[in-house]
């Protein structure tokens, strides 16, 4: 690894939140311990408090993306903040403008963070790197690279419900290989000293050196769930089915779909969650989607409190 | 122009001479080493005191962005890094914009080269029109045009239909075939090693069997054809186990490697380093191991540079984005002092891989000092250190993955056909 870590301010407090990856186990306490505190705002009748007030916050998505964005998005006017949406997949870029081009533009606007979501591995970093020194930025996820705020999220909600992490059984199941979330969960549960996490899938669809990441990796998904604490659903996407890593959805999910009988393999109190969107009877059947495990809508709830946290953290307010 | 070099060690792999010598150059070409030959009387005196002289250097794979790509390199800039790097004969890939599938570009290149007066350049001609791996360009017209061999450069060869005749049609006519190892498929949209690195940072993959996938079809069709083959580029332990192999079967084949592939690794891209974005890829720390093994015991025939230099605008953007390649002419030789230097060899088994060795094969009668050779000479202080600063780089391409890296070997003086095109 080359330079010092590039979210981490020369204080070791952070900057800018890119991945989960070498983040402190203290900041990331500090940050769901925050969150917590910020909990009940959501369901107050007023659901604001003035940390940001004045902030100007971008966020700048490169990629389409509805749900995360609008997440970000209440987070950041719950705590007072201006918020600009830019889809600049859809204005500035096809105009032949590059990404740091475009960066440079808005903070001439007086930007004082970026949330930023980019196709690219790396697109985060590379705007954190040539950002003036007041200008946070949030990956709110890059190419296959990192989704920290949704790592973050689903420590939350499995500190929630589990209450700590130093006993856990994690399962990661399906596409690891393309899937950001599932290298910002790995991070963060082996950082807050979760001593098993499990990656199930076919071969096809976890990266070559995955257990380098400090996971246990399972091809079979009964093996794999066996007295877990925690089952983790991928999202998979249909493109899988064309670049030949994998022969269909319906076999894909035959054998690797959560269904409640692979989940009766689990513990009783297992808890399920998924990142969202999910595509029911793909990855998921619907019986556990909706039934009484399934934690996956409180992890939204839980996002927007989660986001909070950092983007206050960041601005120096909490 | 009567020159002499005086005090110098003078290290010529190719005759195994490593003493200290004058060395008299006139009429462009060595006149003698050792004793002033009668009646000479120099134009100049180079103290060399201290200093090393050696076959100027060659360098299999230069990039000088002409024609087509002249706001990234121009030939101006990139021959006046090559002398600065000690650099006095290049072979450079046929992939310019057009490609070199022409003779008029060649001869055009040949010329623009020449009317500068500096290094000596060896045009590598496509192997296939447009580089497209489609239909085979009139290789002959091309030798006859300047080109010392044909390539794909590193663009992909997808049908091994078509790789068969062209090794056939070269192999007619005994033209040397370059190929860099990579199939078309295998790797496909990939930026980086298949490793560790690719996994943690979400990088697409470029495993290491694209390599050795490629390398197994280029040597069956070698024993097929009987085609001259040299490999470019090695990047993997399993390759260079393949040509080691290959060779002990007698097959004739040669390979070599780039100054970067046995200094750096995929750990080096860190946080996304889009300097590390090289082609092929910076792969495990045991494969560059293995390639710097190969080089030591004789599998890798020589190093290059592979400069190319990439302008800015082309690395600020995501890895996966920004365009691979690192400027290299100005670091090949502290680069290759170094190999030799933690790898305990001495100052003769390292020149060898960038002088005598890449000069034959490339056929060339440089890469030598003998009294009646073209005096193409590099004179350089071994223990000057220097820290790569981009900036002060001759290249016009600034990135490399080296910036800060504190070297030793600095050029001083660069002859070619006996001028000094070269003082640092």
């Amino acid at each position: 690894m080359t330079g010092p870590n590039p979210q981490l301010d020369s204080h070791g407090g952070l900057r800018h939140l890119l991945t989960t990856e070498g983040l402190p186990r203290e900041i990331i306490l500090h940050i769901l311990d925050t969150a917590h505190s910020f909990l009940s705002i959501g369901e107050r009748e007023i659901k604001k408090v003035p940390l940001l007030r004045g902030k100007a916050i971008f966020n700048l998505f490169f990629e389409p993306s509805t749900r995360t964005r609008t997440t970000f998005e209440i987070a950041a006017k719950r705590l007072s903040a201006d918020v600009i949406n830019l889809n600049v997949g859809t204005s500035s870029q096809s105009k032949g403008e590059t990404l740091l081009d475009t960066v440079a533009n808005l903070s001439a606007m007086h930007a004082d963070m970026f949330v930023v979501r980019h196709s690219q591995s790396g697109a985060a970093h590379l705007i954190a790197r040539h950002v003036a020194p007041y200008i946070h930025v949030v990956n709110a996820g890059d190419g296959r690279h990192a989704h920290p705020t949704q790592g973050l999220l689903d420590m939350f909600t499995i500190r929630h419900y589990k209450k700590e992490f130093a006993s856990l059984r994690v399962a990661i199941v399906g596409d690891v290989l393309h899937s950001r979330v599932a290298r910002s969960q790995i991070h963060a549960l082996t950082t807050l000293g979760v001593p098993e996490v499990r990656a199930i899938g076919p071969r096809t669809l976890l990266p070559t050196n995955v257990s380098d990441l400090g996971v246990h990796v399972y091809h079979d998904m009964a093996a794999g769930l066996k007295d877990v604490d925690v089952v983790i659903m991928l999202r998979l996407q249909n493109e899988r089915m064309n670049g030949a890593l994998l022969p269909s959805a319906q076999e894909f999910f035959k054998y690797y779909g959560l269904t409640p009988e692979k989940l009766a393999r689990a513990k009783p109190d297992a808890i399920v969650m998924h990142p969202g969107p999910m595509n029911r009877g793909i990855e998921i059947d619907s019986s556990v989607a909706d039934g009484r495990q399934s934690v996956i809508l409180p992890q939204v709830t839980f996002g927007i409190a989660v986001r909070m946290a950092v983007m206050s953290i960041l601005a120096g307010n909490a | 122009m009567k020159i002499r070099i005086s005090g110098a060690r003078v290290v010529d792999p190719a005759s195994g001479l490593d003493k200290v010598l004058d060395v008299f150059v006139a009429a462009g070409k060595v006149l003698a080493l050792g004793a002033a030959p009668a009646g000479f009387a120099a134009n100049r005196v180079i103290d060399a005191a201290g200093l090393v002289v050696c076959p100027g250097l060659v360098d299999l794979a230069a990039r000088l962005r002409e024609p087509g790509y002249e706001y990234k390199a121009t030939l101006e800039s990139e021959m006046a890094a090559a002398v600065a790097g000690g650099v006095t004969s290049l072979a450079c890939p046929p992939d310019t914009d057009p490609p070199l599938d022409e003779p008029g570009l060649v001869e055009m290149l040949k010329h623009r080269a020449r009317s500068l007066n500096q290094a000596h350049v060896y045009p590598v001609g496509a192997l296939t029109q447009g580089l497209k791996g489609e239909r085979i360009t009139e290789m002959a017209e091309l030798l006859d045009a300047g080109c010392v061999a044909f390539s794909q450069a590193d663009a992909p060869m997808p049908d091994n239909q078509v790789l068969l005749r062209a090794l056939q049609y070269a192999a007619t006519f005994g033209y040397p075939v370059w190929l860099r190892p990579r199939d078309a498929a295998l790797g496909r949209d990939g930026v980086a090693h298949d490793g560790k690195v690719a996994t943690r940072l979400g990088l697409a993959p470029i495993p290491s069997v694209a390599e050795t996938v490629a390398l197994s079809t280029i040597l069956l069709l070698v024993r097929e054809t009987g085609a001259r083959v040299h490999l470019c580029r090695l990047s993997t332990a399993d390759g260079v186990d393949m040509v080691r192999q290959a060779k002990a079967l007698g097959m004739a084949v040669t390979c070599d490697v780039s100054a970067n592939q046995i200094h750096l690794s995929e750990m080096d891209i860190g946080y996304f380093d889009a300097n590390c974005h090289l082609v092929p890829p910076l792969r495990s720390e045991r494969d560059r191991e293995a390639l710097r093994r190969g080089l030591q015991d004789g599998t890798v025939d020589a190093v290059c540079s592979d400069h190319t230099p990439v302008d800015d605008d082309a690395k600020q953007l995501p890895f996966g984005e920004s365009e691979p390649g690192a400027t290299g002419l100005e670091l090949l030789l502290p680069l290759t002092l170094k190999w030799a230097e933690e790898a305990k060899l001495p100052l003769a088994a390292a020149l060898a891989r960038i002088t005598s060795a890449p000069a034959r094969l490339l056929g060339l009668r440089a890469g030598a000092i003998v009294p009646g050779g073209s005096a193409d000479l590099c004179v350089f202080d071994p223990l000057a250190g220097w820290k790569v600063e981009p900036a002060r780089l001759r290249s016009q391409g600034k990135n490399t993955p080296f910036a800060g890296y504190e070297l030793a070997g600095r050029v001083r003086y660069t002859l070619v056909e006996g001028q000094v095109v070269h003082e640092g």
